[in-house]
């Protein structure tokens, strides 16, 4: 947001646009995700050491079963937002240009979604053994 | 980007080392911030020795001493030199206080006292910030009781257990230590509203006896004006009242999860 500097009042200025009536969301969303990778992460650290040094075969009959696939699923899901939301705030932090801060934004957007699609389709495709 | 080197006409140059007070026994060094708006030249850090015989233990003392004793021109606000009206919150040692609460003995023994202006604030002279944003950042939270309810014929009344919530709130004198220490407010200073406002919505917020709640939430309830706090606690660590804005903060941010889930 390019900031009205000229004659403004500086309560003007500290108004401005006025609230966005937003964050909160967002802020609880943060919490939810990290408290899902804290219960999921045993889970998720059992699973990887029983895959190291399986081949594919190995992997997919592992991964074949339901609830391993759900909690990698889970956990993907619930790192990926968790992702989406701390880079924002990053970017929101420390971008102040406005062109550049809505690419960043929209760039960590379309990241965040094409790894957890690309993570979802791995186990999945593996899970039903094709 | 966020401004992390200071802009070329900010950076310090040089500064004067001046002599040591005549039949002074026992001194205390102080390096202290001079910038002139008059002159064109860039800030400096001049070198005073204060006489501690003949001055009182406060930071505060010895910069009354040196503005007394060898130069007239070091500027600098300060009021009630006991801690309660907030005027002369510096950077002190690399830590925002105020001068007047802090004891010269309590910077590290033999160092020189190093006193700067508060961080990432335009200055208007020497130790003087501009602190107009602040000022209007606090004014933007409304402080000041808003009932619908007409006014009753006495006092608008309070439980004792409600009066004591606001215990740790109604304490801040505004001296902007915590904000200025800030680092979401030194990159957000104009969208952030900075500890020192928040502490004091708070205050508002929980007044039993104030009607407009649910309103001052809505206006504080976006991703730069609340958001922007990220727990960093520099503000707790440097209130010079012992407060904790961002316990303050973090109860904000409750209400606004409580009335949405």
């Amino acid at each position: 947001m390019s900031r009205p500097s000229s004659m403004r009042t500086p309560l003007g200025r500290v108004r401005y646009l006025g609230s966005s009536h937003s964050g909160t969301t967002d802020f609880w969303r943060q919490r939810l995700t990290a408290v899902a990778m804290t219960l999921l992460i045993v889970p998720v650290i059992v699973i990887v050491l029983m895959l190291i040094g399986r081949n594919q075969a190995g992997a997919a009959q592992i991964l074949g079963s339901l609830p391993i696939a759900i909690i990698l699923v889970l956990f993907i899901i619930a790192s990926a937002w968790h992702m989406k939301i701390g880079m924002q705030i990053i970017i929101e932090d420390y971008v102040h240009n406005e062109t550049v801060k809505l690419v960043s934004v929209m760039a960590n957007n379309f990241f965040c979604i094409a790894v957890a699609l690309a993570s979802i389709y791995a186990i999945v495709k593996l899970s039903s053994g094709v | 980007m966020a401004e992390f080197t200071l802009p070329k006409n900010s950076k310090i140059t040089g500064g004067k080392a001046w002599p040591k007070p005549a039949g002074a026994t026992e001194t205390r060094e102080f390096r202290v911030y001079r910038w002139n708006p008059d002159d064109g030249k860039n800030p400096s850090v001049d070198t005073y020795h204060v006489d501690i015989n003949d001055c009182g233990p406060m930071v505060l003392d010895g910069l009354i001493w040196i503005k007394n004793n060898i130069d007239p021109t070091l500027t600098f606000r300060r009021s009630c030199r006991e801690g309660v009206c907030g005027s002369c919150a510096m950077n002190i040692d690399g830590q925002n206080t105020l001068a007047c609460t802090k004891s010269m003995h309590d910077v590290a023994a033999g160092g020189a006292v190093k006193v700067n202006p508060l961080p990432h604030q335009p200055v208007v002279k020497d130790l003087v910030p501009d602190l107009t944003n602040f000022y209007a950042q606090y004014a933007s939270i409304e402080p000041w009781l808003k009932t619908t309810t007409p006014t009753p014929q006495k006092e608008w009344k309070q439980s004792h257990e409600d009066r004591e919530k606001l215990d740790g709130l109604y304490e801040c004198i505004l001296c902007a230590c915590c904000s200025t220490s800030c680092p979401s407010y030194w990159w957000n200073s104009e969208r952030f509203l900075g500890p020192a406002a928040l502490l004091q919505a708070t205050r508002w917020v929980k007044d039993s006896r104030d009607e407009a709640t649910g309103e001052r939430l809505d206006n504080l309830e976006d991703p730069f004006r609340l958001y922007r706090c990220h727990t960093i606690m520099n503000c707790a660590k440097s209130c010079p009242k012992g407060l904790n804005p961002s316990e303050a903060i973090a109860e904000l941010k409750l209400k606004m999860v409580e009335r949405q889930i």
